[in-house]
């Protein structure tokens, strides 16, 4: 039997998921403004554990459009990873990074997919590293894959993650501003021994 | 006034004509459209997981193919639809990412395909079309009235099944 319950997470675990994602968002801030040469700032994360039924609201509607960027994640916990995007910040990200001017054709070239790809990359990998600098356990992500459709459709995959672990799941979303205005989800899924190592290391 | 009734993620709904009933962006879950075709009464199921035997964690029972296809059954027969009637459409099971956190040799999309063609088929119940697999999200839109099941995506176009 499981040890942690995701039904009955307390305000405190909460709020290490808060600074956890506060501290990794930080770091992610600086890496998009090392990458893009702007200046880039951060709203405080919000977390929230939602139904299912909830999840598309949460995200402007499970028709809205959007760029998640998936990693599975390895080492001492396991699980995955996944930076969700709204099509309208990806396009400026991608302009931003390549200097190319912004267009709204339907689809995204491969080398802008590939651009979206790295910059997820960089986002979830300072995510991560802060989580695995507070928590002192070795996390490898994989290489990155990328799904631009629905909001509810890509995030089918971390809820069915989660859905084997309780009927709710956990949202951290993280937005940036300042000259570059953007709406980022994060999404970790640890399996249920991977949620008992990252509280344990943490003293919890 | 028909109304189009919503089923949300892990959800399931009942109903009849002439309303329509539709689920958003469908990806690795599983929608499954049922009707009497006579009654014109159906519903709709939005299942995330095959089994519900191989899980601890969870007690909604529309999550899973097994469980909740045999309660969206139930659902129809208490309001006016014939068990040795219904007929059904499937939809969605696609695989988003090219790799997943689990090892298994079967994607979870095609694994909840399996398990929908599985239960199904103990009911009996025939599946008359079905747009499943494939890599994109799909929201879909059924009619008990005419049993037309619309799938709709991302820059892949409409369809009627």
């Amino acid at each position: 039997m499981a040890k942690i319950d995701l039904e009955q997470m307390d305000t405190m675990y909460f709020d290490v998921l808060k600074e956890i994602g506060n501290i990794g968002a930080g770091n992610a801030t600086t890496a998009l403004a090392q990458l893009l040469n702007t200046k880039v700032d951060m709203k405080v994360p919000k977390v929230e554990l939602l139904e299912f039924s909830e999840v598309g609201e949460a995200m402007g509607g499970e028709e809205q459009i959007m760029a998640g960027i998936y990693q599975v994640v390895d080492g001492d916990i396991h699980g995955s990873i996944m930076f969700l995007l709204e099509e309208k910040s990806a396009r400026t990200l991608i302009s931003m990074l390549m200097g190319t001017p912004e267009h709204d054709s339907e689809s995204f070239t491969e080398m802008e997919i590939s651009a979206l790809k790295e910059i997820g990359n960089i986002i979830t990998g300072s995510y991560l590293s802060s989580l695995s600098t507070l928590t002192n356990l070795k996390i490898f992500p994989s290489i990155p894959d990328i799904s631009i459709d629905m909001a509810g459709a890509i995030m089918s995959v971390p809820a069915i993650e989660f859905g084997e672990l309780g009927d709710r799941i956990l949202l951290i979303e993280t937005a940036f501003s300042d000259d570059l205005k953007l709406n980022g989800f994060f999404i970790l899924v640890p399996d249920l021994d991977s949620y008992d190592k990252i509280l344990s290391s943490l003293g919890m | 006034m028909s109304e189009m009734i919503k089923v949300g993620m892990a959800d399931l709904k009942l109903c009849k004509a002439p309303d329509g009933i539709t689920t958003l962006g469908l990806g690795s879950c599983v929608g499954i459209a049922i009707r009497d075709p006579r009654t014109k009464v159906g519903g709709l199921a939005h299942i995330m997981l095959p089994d519900s035997k191989s899980i601890q964690g969870g007690h909604n029972i529309a999550k899973f193919a097994d469980t909740g296809v045999r309660e969206l059954v139930d659902i129809i027969a208490k309001n006016g639809g014939n068990r040795m009637r219904l007929e059904s459409k499937i939809a969605g099971g696609a695989k988003m990412f090219a790799f997943s956190s689990k090892s298994d040799l079967m994607s979870v999309g095609d694994r909840n395909v399996e398990a929908v063609k599985k239960v199904l088929k103990e009911l009996k119940i025939p599946i008359l079309a079905e747009d499943t697999g494939d890599s994109y999200g799909r929201t879909v839109e059924y009619y008990p009235e005419t049993g037309d099941y619309i799938i709709k995506t991302v820059g892949k176009g409409q369809k009627k099944i």
